[in-house]
Protein backbone atom coordinates (compact mmCIF):
# COMPACT_ATOMS: atom_id res chain seq x y z
CA UNK A 1 0.00 0.00 0.00
CA UNK A 2 1.49 3.35 -1.01
CA UNK A 3 1.29 6.05 1.66
CA UNK A 4 0.68 9.66 0.60
CA UNK A 5 1.00 12.69 2.85
CA UNK A 6 -1.47 15.56 2.52
CA UNK A 7 1.30 17.64 1.00
CA UNK A 8 2.05 14.99 -1.65
CA UNK A 9 -1.64 14.69 -2.56
CA UNK A 10 -2.02 18.42 -3.03
CA UNK A 11 1.20 18.67 -5.08
CA UNK A 12 -0.13 16.04 -7.50
CA UNK A 13 -3.65 17.46 -7.76
CA UNK A 14 -2.25 20.96 -8.34
CA UNK A 15 0.06 19.83 -11.13
CA UNK A 16 -2.80 18.11 -12.95
CA UNK A 17 -5.32 20.90 -12.27
CA UNK A 18 -3.06 23.38 -14.07
CA UNK A 19 -1.95 21.06 -16.86
CA UNK A 20 -2.24 21.88 -20.58
CA UNK A 21 -2.84 18.27 -21.63
CA UNK A 22 -2.44 18.85 -25.35
CA UNK A 23 0.81 20.73 -25.01
CA UNK A 24 2.45 18.56 -22.37
CA UNK A 25 1.11 15.24 -23.69
CA UNK A 26 2.32 15.79 -27.24
CA UNK A 27 5.68 17.16 -26.07
CA UNK A 28 6.30 14.26 -23.68
CA UNK A 29 5.50 11.53 -26.21
CA UNK A 30 7.42 13.15 -29.07
CA UNK A 31 10.41 13.74 -26.78
CA UNK A 32 10.32 10.05 -25.81
CA UNK A 33 10.32 8.96 -29.48
CA UNK A 34 13.25 11.29 -30.24
CA UNK A 35 15.40 10.66 -27.15
CA UNK A 36 14.72 6.89 -27.09
CA UNK A 37 14.18 6.09 -30.78
CA UNK A 38 13.58 2.37 -30.19
CA UNK A 39 10.23 3.33 -28.66
CA UNK A 40 9.10 4.15 -32.21
CA UNK A 41 8.57 0.41 -32.69
CA UNK A 42 5.10 0.77 -31.19
CA UNK A 43 4.02 3.50 -33.60
CA UNK A 44 4.70 2.00 -37.01
CA UNK A 45 1.18 2.88 -38.19
CA UNK A 46 1.34 6.51 -37.06
CA UNK A 47 2.87 7.94 -40.23
CA UNK A 48 6.07 9.91 -40.74
CA UNK A 49 8.56 9.47 -37.85
CA UNK A 50 11.71 9.78 -39.96
CA UNK A 51 13.29 12.68 -38.08
CA UNK A 52 12.78 14.88 -35.04
CA UNK A 53 10.83 17.55 -36.96
CA UNK A 54 8.49 14.95 -38.46
CA UNK A 55 7.86 13.49 -35.02
CA UNK A 56 7.25 16.89 -33.44
CA UNK A 57 4.66 17.85 -36.08
CA UNK A 58 2.98 14.45 -36.43
CA UNK A 59 -0.71 14.93 -35.52
CA UNK A 60 -1.21 11.25 -34.62
CA UNK A 61 1.61 11.43 -32.09
CA UNK A 62 0.23 14.67 -30.64
CA UNK A 63 -3.24 13.16 -30.24
CA UNK A 64 -1.85 10.00 -28.70
CA UNK A 65 0.30 11.95 -26.25
CA UNK A 66 -2.79 13.81 -25.07
CA UNK A 67 -4.66 10.51 -24.68
CA UNK A 68 -1.84 8.95 -22.63
CA UNK A 69 -1.67 11.99 -20.35
CA UNK A 70 -5.41 11.88 -19.72
CA UNK A 71 -4.85 8.23 -18.81
CA UNK A 72 -3.05 9.52 -15.72
CA UNK A 73 -6.24 11.26 -14.52
CA UNK A 74 -7.56 8.03 -13.12
CA UNK A 75 -4.46 7.61 -10.98
CA UNK A 76 -4.81 11.18 -9.69
CA UNK A 77 -8.42 10.48 -8.70
CA UNK A 78 -7.56 7.10 -7.10
CA UNK A 79 -4.17 7.70 -5.51
CA UNK A 80 -4.88 5.18 -2.76
CA UNK A 81 -5.52 2.36 -5.18
CA UNK A 82 -3.52 2.93 -8.32
CA UNK A 83 -2.65 -0.76 -8.65
CA UNK A 84 -6.29 -1.86 -8.94
CA UNK A 85 -7.23 1.18 -11.02
CA UNK A 86 -4.71 0.22 -13.72
CA UNK A 87 -5.16 -3.57 -13.69
CA UNK A 88 -7.13 -3.53 -16.94
CA UNK A 89 -4.77 -1.06 -18.64
CA UNK A 90 -1.85 -3.24 -17.58
CA UNK A 91 -3.42 -6.29 -19.23
CA UNK A 92 -4.05 -4.18 -22.36
CA UNK A 93 -0.41 -3.03 -22.57
CA UNK A 94 0.82 -6.57 -22.06
CA UNK A 95 -1.54 -8.72 -24.10
CA UNK A 96 -2.80 -6.44 -26.81
CA UNK A 97 -0.17 -3.72 -27.24
CA UNK A 98 2.85 -5.89 -26.31
CA UNK A 99 4.75 -2.94 -24.84
CA UNK A 100 8.01 -3.76 -23.03
CA UNK A 101 7.34 -2.38 -19.51
CA UNK A 102 10.83 -0.84 -19.39
CA UNK A 103 9.44 1.72 -21.81
CA UNK A 104 7.02 3.09 -19.19
CA UNK A 105 9.96 4.50 -17.25
CA UNK A 106 11.38 6.15 -20.36
CA UNK A 107 8.11 7.99 -21.02
CA UNK A 108 7.84 8.89 -17.33
CA UNK A 109 11.33 10.47 -17.45
CA UNK A 110 10.41 12.51 -20.53
CA UNK A 111 7.18 13.65 -18.87
CA UNK A 112 9.19 14.75 -15.81
CA UNK A 113 11.50 16.80 -18.04
CA UNK A 114 8.63 18.45 -19.94
CA UNK A 115 6.80 19.35 -16.71
CA UNK A 116 10.07 20.66 -15.21
CA UNK A 117 10.60 22.91 -18.25
CA UNK A 118 7.03 24.24 -17.96
CA UNK A 119 7.02 24.81 -14.20
CA UNK A 120 10.54 26.23 -13.96
CA UNK A 121 11.65 26.95 -10.42
CA UNK A 122 8.20 25.96 -9.12
CA UNK A 123 9.35 22.40 -9.85
CA UNK A 124 11.32 22.36 -6.61
CA UNK A 125 13.23 19.30 -5.35
CA UNK A 126 10.25 18.35 -3.14
CA UNK A 127 7.79 18.69 -6.02
CA UNK A 128 10.13 16.65 -8.22
CA UNK A 129 10.35 13.93 -5.55
CA UNK A 130 6.54 13.76 -5.24
CA UNK A 131 5.94 13.76 -8.99
CA UNK A 132 8.55 11.04 -9.57
CA UNK A 133 7.06 8.98 -6.71
CA UNK A 134 3.62 9.27 -8.34
CA UNK A 135 4.97 8.23 -11.76
CA UNK A 136 6.90 5.32 -10.21
CA UNK A 137 3.67 3.99 -8.69
CA UNK A 138 1.88 4.34 -12.05
CA UNK A 139 4.74 2.61 -13.88
CA UNK A 140 4.72 -0.23 -11.36
CA UNK A 141 0.93 -0.66 -11.65
CA UNK A 142 1.11 -0.75 -15.46
CA UNK A 143 3.69 -3.52 -15.31
CA UNK A 144 1.85 -5.52 -12.67
CA UNK A 145 -0.28 -7.77 -14.90
CA UNK A 146 2.54 -8.88 -17.19
CA UNK A 147 3.44 -12.55 -17.00
CA UNK B 1 25.11 4.07 -28.82
CA UNK B 2 28.34 6.01 -29.33
CA UNK B 3 28.49 9.76 -29.91
CA UNK B 4 28.08 10.78 -33.53
CA UNK B 5 29.67 13.93 -34.95
CA UNK B 6 26.23 15.53 -34.74
CA UNK B 7 25.90 14.60 -31.04
CA UNK B 8 29.33 16.04 -30.22
CA UNK B 9 28.53 19.29 -32.04
CA UNK B 10 25.19 19.60 -30.21
CA UNK B 11 26.86 19.00 -26.82
CA UNK B 12 29.62 21.53 -27.48
CA UNK B 13 27.20 24.19 -28.73
CA UNK B 14 24.83 23.73 -25.81
CA UNK B 15 27.69 23.63 -23.29
CA UNK B 16 29.02 26.92 -24.65
CA UNK B 17 25.61 28.46 -23.89
CA UNK B 18 25.23 27.09 -20.38
CA UNK B 19 28.74 26.70 -18.95
CA UNK B 20 28.55 30.18 -17.42
CA UNK B 21 25.95 28.77 -15.01
CA UNK B 22 27.82 25.53 -14.33
CA UNK B 23 28.01 26.17 -10.58
CA UNK B 24 24.25 26.75 -10.27
CA UNK B 25 23.54 23.70 -12.41
CA UNK B 26 25.80 21.49 -10.30
CA UNK B 27 24.40 22.72 -7.01
CA UNK B 28 20.76 22.28 -8.10
CA UNK B 29 21.36 18.84 -9.66
CA UNK B 30 23.13 17.54 -6.57
CA UNK B 31 20.48 19.05 -4.25
CA UNK B 32 17.73 17.34 -6.21
CA UNK B 33 19.55 14.04 -6.25
CA UNK B 34 19.87 14.04 -2.45
CA UNK B 35 16.16 14.89 -1.99
CA UNK B 36 14.60 12.75 -4.73
CA UNK B 37 16.89 9.73 -4.28
CA UNK B 38 17.63 9.68 -0.54
CA UNK B 39 19.77 6.54 -0.87
CA UNK B 40 22.46 8.74 -2.45
CA UNK B 41 22.92 10.51 0.88
CA UNK B 42 24.84 7.45 2.08
CA UNK B 43 27.90 8.74 0.21
CA UNK B 44 27.89 12.05 2.06
CA UNK B 45 27.49 11.05 5.71
CA UNK B 46 30.62 13.08 6.45
CA UNK B 47 28.98 16.38 5.44
CA UNK B 48 27.54 18.70 8.06
CA UNK B 49 24.62 19.81 5.90
CA UNK B 50 22.94 17.89 3.07
CA UNK B 51 20.09 20.32 2.48
CA UNK B 52 19.53 21.91 -0.95
CA UNK B 53 21.90 24.82 -1.56
CA UNK B 54 24.07 24.19 1.51
CA UNK B 55 27.79 25.01 1.43
CA UNK B 56 29.05 21.41 1.01
CA UNK B 57 26.42 20.76 -1.68
CA UNK B 58 27.38 23.92 -3.59
CA UNK B 59 31.07 23.17 -3.39
CA UNK B 60 30.62 19.59 -4.55
CA UNK B 61 28.27 20.64 -7.34
CA UNK B 62 31.12 22.84 -8.62
CA UNK B 63 33.53 19.90 -8.51
CA UNK B 64 31.16 17.63 -10.42
CA UNK B 65 30.50 20.22 -13.14
CA UNK B 66 34.24 20.75 -13.45
CA UNK B 67 34.41 17.08 -14.40
CA UNK B 68 31.61 17.55 -16.94
CA UNK B 69 33.43 20.52 -18.49
CA UNK B 70 36.57 18.39 -18.73
CA UNK B 71 34.60 15.65 -20.48
CA UNK B 72 33.21 18.17 -23.00
CA UNK B 73 36.76 19.30 -23.79
CA UNK B 74 37.83 15.67 -24.23
CA UNK B 75 34.67 14.61 -26.03
CA UNK B 76 36.59 12.86 -28.80
CA UNK B 77 38.01 10.32 -26.37
CA UNK B 78 36.15 10.49 -23.10
CA UNK B 79 37.33 7.16 -21.70
CA UNK B 80 41.04 8.00 -22.00
CA UNK B 81 40.41 11.58 -20.98
CA UNK B 82 38.73 10.63 -17.70
CA UNK B 83 41.11 7.82 -16.62
CA UNK B 84 42.24 9.65 -13.48
CA UNK B 85 38.67 10.39 -12.45
CA UNK B 86 37.76 6.78 -13.11
CA UNK B 87 40.54 5.59 -10.80
CA UNK B 88 39.34 8.00 -8.14
CA UNK B 89 35.77 6.69 -8.35
CA UNK B 90 36.86 3.04 -8.55
CA UNK B 91 39.44 2.81 -5.81
CA UNK B 92 38.79 5.70 -3.45
CA UNK B 93 35.18 6.80 -3.70
CA UNK B 94 33.72 3.44 -4.77
CA UNK B 95 30.42 4.96 -5.86
CA UNK B 96 28.05 2.29 -7.17
CA UNK B 97 27.83 3.03 -10.92
CA UNK B 98 24.01 2.92 -10.80
CA UNK B 99 24.23 6.34 -9.16
CA UNK B 100 25.85 7.91 -12.24
CA UNK B 101 22.53 7.42 -14.03
CA UNK B 102 20.69 9.06 -11.16
CA UNK B 103 22.89 12.16 -11.12
CA UNK B 104 22.75 12.35 -14.94
CA UNK B 105 18.94 12.38 -14.80
CA UNK B 106 18.96 15.23 -12.30
CA UNK B 107 21.41 17.23 -14.43
CA UNK B 108 18.97 16.88 -17.34
CA UNK B 109 16.02 18.01 -15.18
CA UNK B 110 17.96 21.12 -14.09
CA UNK B 111 18.89 21.92 -17.71
CA UNK B 112 15.21 21.64 -18.68
CA UNK B 113 14.26 24.05 -15.88
CA UNK B 114 17.02 26.58 -16.53
CA UNK B 115 17.05 26.47 -20.34
CA UNK B 116 13.52 25.47 -21.41
CA UNK B 117 13.84 26.90 -24.94
CA UNK B 118 17.34 25.56 -25.66
CA UNK B 119 16.87 22.11 -24.14
CA UNK B 120 15.05 20.77 -27.20
CA UNK B 121 14.49 17.01 -27.75
CA UNK B 122 17.48 17.00 -30.12
CA UNK B 123 19.75 18.58 -27.51
CA UNK B 124 18.27 16.26 -24.85
CA UNK B 125 19.18 13.10 -26.74
CA UNK B 126 22.75 14.31 -27.42
CA UNK B 127 23.25 15.22 -23.75
CA UNK B 128 21.69 11.98 -22.52
CA UNK B 129 24.15 10.03 -24.70
CA UNK B 130 27.04 12.25 -23.59
CA UNK B 131 26.30 11.80 -19.88
CA UNK B 132 25.95 8.05 -20.46
CA UNK B 133 29.39 8.07 -22.12
CA UNK B 134 30.82 10.00 -19.17
CA UNK B 135 29.24 7.52 -16.74
CA UNK B 136 30.72 4.63 -18.70
CA UNK B 137 34.16 6.27 -18.68
CA UNK B 138 33.93 6.79 -14.92
CA UNK B 139 33.25 3.10 -14.37
CA UNK B 140 36.14 1.99 -16.66
CA UNK B 141 38.50 1.10 -13.83
CA UNK B 142 36.00 -0.56 -11.50
CA UNK B 143 36.81 -4.14 -12.40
Amino acid sequence: MVEWTEQERSIITNIFANLDYEDVGSKALSRCLIVYPWTQRYFASFGNLYNADAIKTNPNIAAHGTKVLHGLDRAVKNMDNIKATYAELSVLHSEKLHVDPDNFKLLADCLTIVIAAKMGSAFSPDVQATFQKFLAVVVSALGRQYH
Amino acid sequence: MSLSAKDKAAVKTFWAKVSGQADAIGSDALSRMLVVYPQTKTYFAHWTDLSPGSAPVNKHGQTVMGGVADAVAKIDDISSGLLDLSELHAFTLRVDPANFKILSHNILVVLAIMFPQDFTPEVHVALDKFLAAVSLALSEKYR
